[in-house]
C-alpha cells in the first residue's frame, strides 16, 4: 500500500498529464481536427503495433537493439580507454582532448553517408554512427570523474605510503564511478539514437529503417509505432543502467 | 629523540616568500606537542613535510633517526576523509591494505572499536555516523598506520563545542594507553593547554616560542577551569597579541 502511495506521489502528476494529453490527442485525431497522416490517433498507433507485432518485435526491434548494444560496447571500451590514457598521461591528454571535443562538433548526419561508403550497408556503418555519438559522454564523464577527485583523499593515501596503483584502485576508481555512470546512462540513450540514424542511411531492417519506409508511404501510424518502440527501448536500457548504478553505488545514494 | 627538525625552510613552488623559514624543533618520544599560530604560519605545511607529502629541500627532518617518507608517520587531516563506500571497520583497515601489512588484524580493529564504544557501528557506512564518531574512526585509522609518530592537523576543528569537549575527554582517556608521539595543530588554546606537554607558538616572522605545559597527568577535561590553565591561556594570548 505504502509502495503504491509512493509511486503515486512520485509519478502521479506525470501520469495524469500523460492521460490528459493522450485523451486530447485521441479526441483531436478522431474528430478530424488533425489529419491522420500528420498525427494519427493513439489508438490507431496501438492497432498498428498489434498488427505489425511480428515484424516490429521480432525483426526490427532486435536489429536496432543489436546495433545499439554493439555500438555501446565499443563506445564504452574505447571511451574508457581514452579517458584513462588522458588521466594517466598529460601528453595524451593534451593531444586527444581537443579531438574528443571536435568529434562532437561534427554534424553526424552530414558525415554518415561517408560511413556507408567506408563501412558498407551492413551493420558496421550503423555501429560506426552509434559509436560516434555514444562515445563522447563516456569519455567526458570518465575523464571528469577522475579529474574532479578530491586531492585530499589522494594525499591521505600518499601519506600512508600508497603506490600510484593502490591510489588508483582504492580511491580514484570508486570516486569516478558516479560520474561514469551518468555518462553511461546518457550513452545508452544516444546509442539508440545513433543506431536509428544509421539505419536511415540505408538498411534492410531495424526500427529506424522501418520509420523511414513508413513515412515514405505516408503511414504515420507505422512511424509512431516504431518511435514508441524506440522510446521503450531507450527507457529499458536507461533503467537497466540505473539499476546497475544503484546496486553498485549504494554509498552514493542520498538517504 | 622522536622527531627532529633542523633549520627547515619551505617555499611553495611558484612563490617567493617562504612559508616556513629556519624552523627547528625537537620532540621527545611519547611527547604531546601542539602547534599554534595564526593562519599562514606554515603549521599544516610543516606536518605535510614531516608526513613526506612534500619534499623537504632545505634543512633536515628526521623521525626516529630516519628521513621520513610516505608511510612512516600517521597523518590525520582536519576532514575525516573516510572513504564513503567502506564500512567503519574497512576504513580502519585501509592503511594495512595499502601497505600490504598484516601486523594488525580485523580482530584488533574490533577490539579498538569496543574500547572507543563504536563496536555496534563496525559495519556502518561513514554517512551514518555523527561528526564526533567519524573523527574517532579517522583517529583509529591513523593509529592503524602503525607508526609511533602521529600528526594531527586540527582534528576537532569542525566539531561543535560540546562534541569537541567529549573528544578531549576521549583522547585523554586513550592517550594513557598509547605510547605515541603526537604533533597536534589547533587554533583552540584551551585544547592545546589541556592536551599538550609542550606548545610551539609559530609567529608570522618565523620565530618560534616554546611553552612547556607543566600540568600533572593523567589529565581530565575539568582541568580547563583550573587557574593554572587560565594563566597559561592569558600568557599565550598576550604573546600572540604582541606580535
Amino acid at each position: 500500500m505504502s509502495k503504491l502511495k509512493r509511486l503515486l506521489a512520485d509519478y502521479g502528476a506525470f501520469g495524469l498529464l500523460v492521460i490528459i494529453v493522450v485523451s486530447l490527442w485521441e479526441w483531436a485525431a478522431r474528430t478530424g481536427k488533425v489529419p491522420s497522416f500528420i498525427i494519427p490517433a493513439p489508438s490507431k498507433v496501438l492497432e498498428m503495433l498489434y498488427e505489425q507485432k511480428q515484424a516490429l518485435l521480432w525483426v526490427h526491434t532486435p536489429a536496432t537493439l543489436k546495433e545499439a548494444l554493439i555500438g555501446f560496447a565499443f563506445s564504452f571500451a574505447g571511451g574508457i580507454t581514452i579517458a584513462l590514457a588522458m588521466h594517466f598521461s598529460k601528453l595524451v591528454e593534451k593531444m586527444l582532448y581537443p579531438f574528443v571535443l571536435f568529434s562532437q562538433t561534427i554534424p553526424v548526419i552530414a558525415l554518415s553517408p561517408i560511413f556507408v561508403l567506408w563501412f558498407g550497408y551492413d551493420i558496421w556503418s550503423k555501429i560506426a554512427v552509434t559509436v560516434l555519438v555514444a562515445f563522447f559522454p563516456i569519455v567526458i564523464s570518465c575523464y571528469d570523474g577522475f579529474k574532479n577527485i578530491d586531492q585530499d583523499y589522494v594525499d591521505l593515501l600518499r601519506s600512508m605510503g600508497a603506490s600510484k596503483w593502490k591510489i588508483f584502485i582504492k580511491v580514484e576508481v570508486p570516486f569516478a564511478m558516479p560520474s561514469l555512470f551518468s555518462g553511461i546512462k546518457m550513452a545508452v540513450i544516444y546509442s539508440i539514437v545513433g543506431a536509428t540514424i544509421g539505419e536511415w542511411l540505408g538498411a534492410s531492417e531495424g526500427l529506424g529503417y522501418y520509420t523511414r519506409r513508413m513515412s515514405g508511404n505516408l503511414n504515420a501510424e507505422g512511424v509512431f509505432a516504431a518511435v514508441a518502440l524506440l522510446t521503450v527501448l531507450g527507457l529499458v536500457l536507461f533503467s537497466i543502467a540505473t539499476f546497475i548504478e544503484k546496486s553498485f553505488l549504494k554509498w552514493n545514494r542520498k538517504s | 629523540m622522536s622527531v627532529c627538525l633542523e633549520n627547515v625552510s619551505y617555499t611553495y613552488p611558484g612563490e617567493t616568500k617562504p612559508v616556513i623559514f629556519n624552523f627547528s624543533a625537537h620532540i621527545e618520544k611519547g611527547e604531546f606537542v601542539s602547534l599554534i599560530g595564526k593562519s599562514g604560519t606554515g603549521k599544516s605545511t610543516l606536518l605535510k613535510l614531516i608526513a613526506g607529502l612534500f619534499p623537504c629541500e632545505e634543512g633536515i627532518i628526521s623521525v626516529n633517526g630516519k628521513t621520513p617518507g610516505p608511510g612512516s608517520v600517521g597523518y590525520m587531516p582536519q576532514r575525516d576523509l573516510l572513504l564513503p563506500w567502506r564500512t567503519v571497520i574497512d576504513n580502519i583497515m585501509l592503511p594495512l591494505e595499502v601497505q600490504n601489512k598484516r601486523n594488525l588484524t580485523k580482530a584488533d580493529a574490533e577490539e579498538w572499536l569496543k574500547r572507543i564504544g563504536l563496536i555496534r557501528w563496525k559495519d556502518a557506512l561513514p554517512k551514518q555516523l555523527s561528526g564526533g564518531m567519524r573523527q574517532r574512526v579517522a583517529f583509529l585509522r591513523t593509529l592503524f598506520m602503525g607508526s609511533e609518530v602521529l600528526l594531527l592537523d586540527e582534528p576537532f576543528a569542525a566539531l561543535d563545542a560540546l562534541t569537541k569537549r567529549e573528544m578531549h575527554d576521549w583522547l585523554l582517556s586513550i592517550w594513557k594507553e598509547l605510547d605515541n608521539t603526537i604533533l597536534f595543530i589547533t587554533h583552540d588554546l584551551e585544547e592545546a593547554i589541556l592536551l599538550s606537554d609542550k606548545i610551539l607558538l609559530l609567529h608570522a616572522d618565523h620565530k618560534v616560542e616554546e611553552i612547556i605545559v607543566d600540568l600533572p597527568r593523567p589529565r581530565s577535561v575539568d582541568m580547563v577551569y583550573w587557574p593554572e590553565v587560565q594563566t597559561y591561556r592569558k600568557t599565550i594570548e598576550k604573546k600572540i597579541a604582541n606580535e
